[in-house]
């Protein structure tokens, strides 16, 4: 009796002795000495005038200084349009490519190829790629349009459109990977669903409205947000193309980060980190908690 | 008539998309084999001659045959990362999902910190510094693990689900060692995943361009992206070199893709439809 009551425990343990907790110890010290640490350092060194040998308190001058200075606050703004306009148009024409890749078209194999093989590619060599084509007079696509007759605009030279065009590469690189994602949420809906709306003669608009797009949602959910993490922190794609002109119209916080690190300005730089964190934390996490509660209710 | 009729979206698809994402890559690869003096002109145009070998001859020998340099530095970058994150995200994912502990709650909370925070750069610096990592090739391999640790025991841990453990009970009995029991079944079991792992990260990895730009400056220690980056203001009359180097450094996840497109595709995918 009191043998089998101490063989119990005894068998229990040595059951989760195989699974021991040092094995989170490698992955916990890279974690916590690379990433960990330096993002709760940051937390004290964006309060600070800093030169990497020693950092002077200086309060919140720092984030005071992201909200007042044009060209800091330009970074904001900048990163939030960026953000949403590829995040959108990602969802928008991932889902429509996907909707018409899993129907019965030709050359299905093909055209998943080709939209997803971008995805695979260096950005900064997609990057300057564009940067030539783009070219106001001289480039591929200025000219192109020329043949039509129409005047093309200076992509990335007019400050008005620079960020707007580095976007729509940002979404030429990245919409494979949001149909890839459709593809598996479009591709997992049941079939029982279309089965039965045929018999209640629903037309193909019906079951796209009705079916797929609803259905869709776990993926939408995903591709929002990816595309919207992606977005807010993206930094090589504009740098290689722009590196945030003409002047700062194009600046995102990602490449005020980087400007501000060569300026040597390490505080104020630190301080972009922080208030890139803050944005991304305050945009995602409630936003991923309201679309899968949403999700539940369905 | 009809046929075309029926198919009128299916051509249209393969019209469009060809143009949209075929000619860009056309433009590199035309431009590669164009002489200095064609390519100057940023046209797309079949070139006068066949130019590539000169161009690639000439780009390998640039600053000191960087490029090979380069190379050599990102497939060692590239294959210690990718063998550090296998090995120490799928102990993490395996422990988290078989033994729920104290940890558990931390270590998923962790997990999607590193999904969600940006890095915080210049303190990472300030460390690497202490650690005295800064600007070598070692150090980025563990920045490089530290950033990917996140996804790659997300894809572990959903896999290891699949795993019955029955089979760690077996080997428990027959006295297998907690590392036994992870490396030689445990780990054999989770190929597909690890395979997952390796291309996602592998091509991530390779065609990071952030990280080697923060952490490894200078020309000793280049990696393939910062070539290109560094070619961009000296090749700035010579499209003929700077398309070259972009056609090489775009073989490698060709070739990835030519061979692997159904499984990174599923790798990418993973957990979408789960939610």
């Amino acid at each position: 009796m009191s043998e089998a009551t101490v063989a119990a425990p005894r068998a229990k343990r040595r059951a989760n002795s195989a699974y021991p907790s040092w094995f989170y110890l490698p992955a916990a010290l890279v974690y916590a000495a690379l990433f960990l640490f330096p993002t709760v350092a940051s937390l004290f060194f964006s309060l600070t005038r800093w030169t990497l040998f020693d950092a002077t308190f200086i309060g919140f001058d720092n984030f005071a200084q992201f909200f007042r200075e044009p060209f800091l606050v330009k970074g904001l703004i900048n990163t939030l349009i960026y953000a949403v306009m590829t995040s959108g148009l990602k969802v928008v024409l991932g889902f429509l490519l996907a909707v018409l890749l899993t129907s019965q078209i030709m050359a299905r194999g093909y055209l998943r190829s080709v939209l997803f093989f971008p995805v695979l590619v260096s950005t900064v060599g997609v990057g300057i790629t564009f940067t030539v084509m783009m070219h106001p007079t001289t480039g591929v696509i200025n000219e192109t349009l020329g043949l039509f007759g129409i005047k093309g605009p200076g992509w990335l030279t007019d400050p008005n459109l620079a960020l707007f065009s580095v976007a729509l590469v940002d979404v030429w690189k990245g919409v494979g990977l949001a149909t890839v994602i459709y593809i598996a949420g479009i591709v997992s809906i049941p079939q029982e669903y279309y089965e039965a709306s045929l018999i209640d003669g629903a037309s193909a608009w019906d079951n796209f409205w009705n079916i797929t797009l609803p259905l869709a949602k776990p993926a939408t959910v995903t591709v929002i947000i990816l595309s919207l993490i992606g977005g807010l922190r993206s930094f090589d794609l504009i740098w290689a193309m722009t590196k945030g002109g003409p002047g700062f119209t194009s600046d995102v916080i990602a490449s005020v980060i980087y400007k501000q690190y060569q300026a040597g300005f390490y505080g104020l730089s630190t301080a972009g980190n922080v208030v890139l964190f803050i944005m991304v934390a305050i945009i995602i996490i409630p936003l991923s908690g309201f679309l899968n509660r949403q999700g539940d209710g369905q | 008539m009809t046929y075309l009729r029926r198919n009128w979206i299916g051509l249209l698809a393969i019209l469009v998309s060809t143009v949209v994402f075929l000619v860009p890559f056309a433009f590199i690869v035309l431009t590669a084999l164009k002489d200095k003096r064609q390519s100057s002109l940023r046209e797309f145009s079949l070139p006068n001659g066949f130019h590539l070998w000169d161009n690639l001859v000439e780009v390998i020998q640039t600053r000191n045959y960087m490029v090979l340099t380069a190379f050599v530095n990102s497939a060692i970058l590239t294959v210690a990362s990718v063998t550090l994150l296998v090995i120490f995200a799928a102990m993490v994912g395996f422990v988290l999902q078989r033994k729920p502990s104290a940890w558990t709650g931390l270590v998923n909370f962790l997990v999607l910190a590193g999904l969600i925070i940006p890095p915080a750069v210049v303190p990472t610096i300030w460390v690497l510094q202490g650690l005295g990592l800064f600007k070598t090739l070692h150090g980025l391999i563990f920045i490089e693990v530290a950033y990917g640790l996140s996804f790659c025991v997300l894809l572990f841990k959903a896999f290891v689900v699949t795993i019955p453990r029955e089979l760690d009970e077996a080997a428990i009995i027959d006295g297998a060692s907690p590392l036994r029991l992870f490396f030689e079944i445990v780990l054999p079991l989770l190929r597909p995943v690890v395979i997952t792992v390796i291309l996602v990260q592998s091509v991530a990895i390779f065609n990071d361009f952030t990280n080697p730009l923060y952490y490894l400056p200078g020309t000793k220690n280049v990696t393939v992206q910062l070539t290109l980056y560094n070619f961009q203001s000296q090749y700035n009359t010579s499209y003929n070199l700077l398309f070259t180097n972009i056609l090489l450094i775009t073989i490698p996840p060709l070739i990835v893709f030519l061979f692997f497109n159904r499984q990174i595709v599923a790798g990418m995918t993973a957990g979408a439809v789960k939610g």
